[in-house]
């Protein structure tokens, strides 16, 4: 059994907050500017520019990509060789958020009850925290921003059992026409896929987390995830909405198995700002 | 095209603070008239530096208020994504324009703005009303008075 105390959870969350802030991944830098070289629309490929030019600013300057610095999501692997002492976990994440997010002059974005009020939290708490036990005796935590521009225009839809591709497409094509403009593109698609009504929204927000661009490592889905990349490119919506070529700079698709009688599936949007860092204590 | 001079950064709350006072008849915290609205709601200000990370916000949850600020005279708003109808009608009847900025470009953003000043809603936070004073702020005109749409014209042009 290998300990691992909350004060050092604390800490790297804190890191984790104002680093996945502050830098975006050298991935996503990659992809745009293989996207504007063939962008066709001018005004597209300026606000291309624009957008890397941003990124090295910001982590010049040290000031946030974006200033919807989001709601704070956590993706934890657990190790069950591994012994949390000196508290409660989660308190110790929330710490984190409260003091990164203070320290890196992120926006404090969370209200304490959606509809009655909406008094905001000011610290950005509570985190939304995923964990999952696996073997081995590491602690891997994944901190993603997540703004709510991209987030809104997201769904799960459960289709018919054999409905298949074609519908697939379809909803994920659906989805992204009807957001045109509206969550900043250009964006990246996490689809899920299978799973159960919860299960497949997680699964499309950890498809985010892929190397952006990197091709699924079934070569079925590989080819789907080619296939929407370009119907999506030829929808014509372009940097910002404004038209062009480069709607989409990444399709990732997570598929689990699922029950004979449903076909869960859900499109989590990603603005081109996809912030997430990872850290293994 | 570039902006320089005073325009005010609000965003969901304030304006459903504003709508409801014009309905109630009550003074607003500025005049309307001729001015620009901004959607904004900056990063908490580093040290040294005037505002905080100012991209603009998602422009469509205005929507609903928007037609009632723009007959009390206001000019333009700037914001990203597109407009309702309710909106782009509105913009025609008096004379109004909407420009947008580019999302996620909010460091950038943030070094044309010179000062800013709370100017109403405090409690609010980064939510606040705020005076900004800009220089050279970039924005591209997204719809203008004659009813144009840059968002439908931009995809007729490059859908394949």
């Amino acid at each position: 059994m290998r300990e691992i105390k909350t004060t050092d959870v604390t800490q790297a969350v804190k890191n984790l907050c104002i680093e996945a802030n502050y830098s975006i991944g050298s991935d996503i830098k990659e992809r745009i500017k293989h996207f504007s070289e063939t962008e066709g629309s001018e005004t597209g490929k300026e606000i291309l520019s624009v957008i890397l030019e941003n990124y090295d600013l910001a982590e010049k300057e040290r000031m946030a990509v974006c200033q919807d610095t989001g709601a704070a999501v956590f993706f934890v692997r657990i190790g069950q060789d591994v012994h949390i002492t000196g508290g409660n976990f989660y308190n110790a994440i929330n710490e984190g958020v409260r003091l990164g997010y203070e320290e890196g002059c992120l926006r404090k974005s969370i209200i304490k009850d959606p509809v009655f009020k909406r008094l905001n939290t000011k610290d950005n708490t509570p985190a939304i925290i995923h964990t999952r036990i696996v073997s081995g005796k590491e602690l891997e935590i994944t901190m993603m921003p997540k703004g709510s521009g991209a987030e809104n225009m997201s769904e799960v839809r459960m289709l018919r059992a054999n409905d298949g591709l074609k519908e697939i497409k379809s909803f994920v094509i659906e989805k992204i026409k009807v957001a045109g403009g509206k969550p900043c593109p250009p964006i990246i698609v996490g689809v899920g896929v299978g799973g159960n009504f919860e299960r497949c929204a997680i699964l499309s927000k950890i498809a985010l987390l892929r190397e952006t661009g990197k091709p699924n490592g079934d070569p079925n889905w590989a080819q789907v995830e080619k296939d929407l990349l370009e119907e999506i490119n030829r929808l014509g919506i372009g940097p910002q909405g404004l038209g062009g070529t480069t709607t989409a700079i990444g399709v990732h698709i997570l598929v689990e198995p699922c029950h004979i009688a449903c076909l869960p599936v859900a499109v989590n949007i990603q603005c081109h700002a996809n912030r997430h860092k990872t850290v293994k204590l | 095209m570039f902006i320089s001079g005073v325009i005010y950064a609000m965003r969901d709350e304030a304006h459903k603070r504003f709508s409801y006072m014009i309905i109630k008849k009550e003074k607003l915290p500025f005049n309307l008239r001729g001015q620009v609205i901004y959607y904004v709601g900056p990063a908490p200000t580093p040290e040294g530096k005037v505002i905080g990370s100012a991209g603009p916000t998602s422009s469509y949850r205005m929507d609903p208020y928007t037609p009632q600020l723009l007959d009390k005279g206001l000019k333009a708003t700037i914001g990203k994504g597109q407009r309702d109808k309710s909106v782009i009608d509105s913009m025609v009847k008096n004379k109004a324009v909407y420009l947008v900025a580019v999302g996620g470009a909010a460091v950038l953003i943030s070094k044309t703005i010179k000062s800013s000043k709370v100017i109403a809603f405090n409690e609010l936070g980064h939510e606040a009303v705020r005076e900004l004073e800009v220089e050279n702020f970039p924005c591209i005109v997204a719809n203008d008075i004659y009813g144009n749409d840059i968002f439908i014209q931009g995809v007729n042009e490059w859908k394949r």
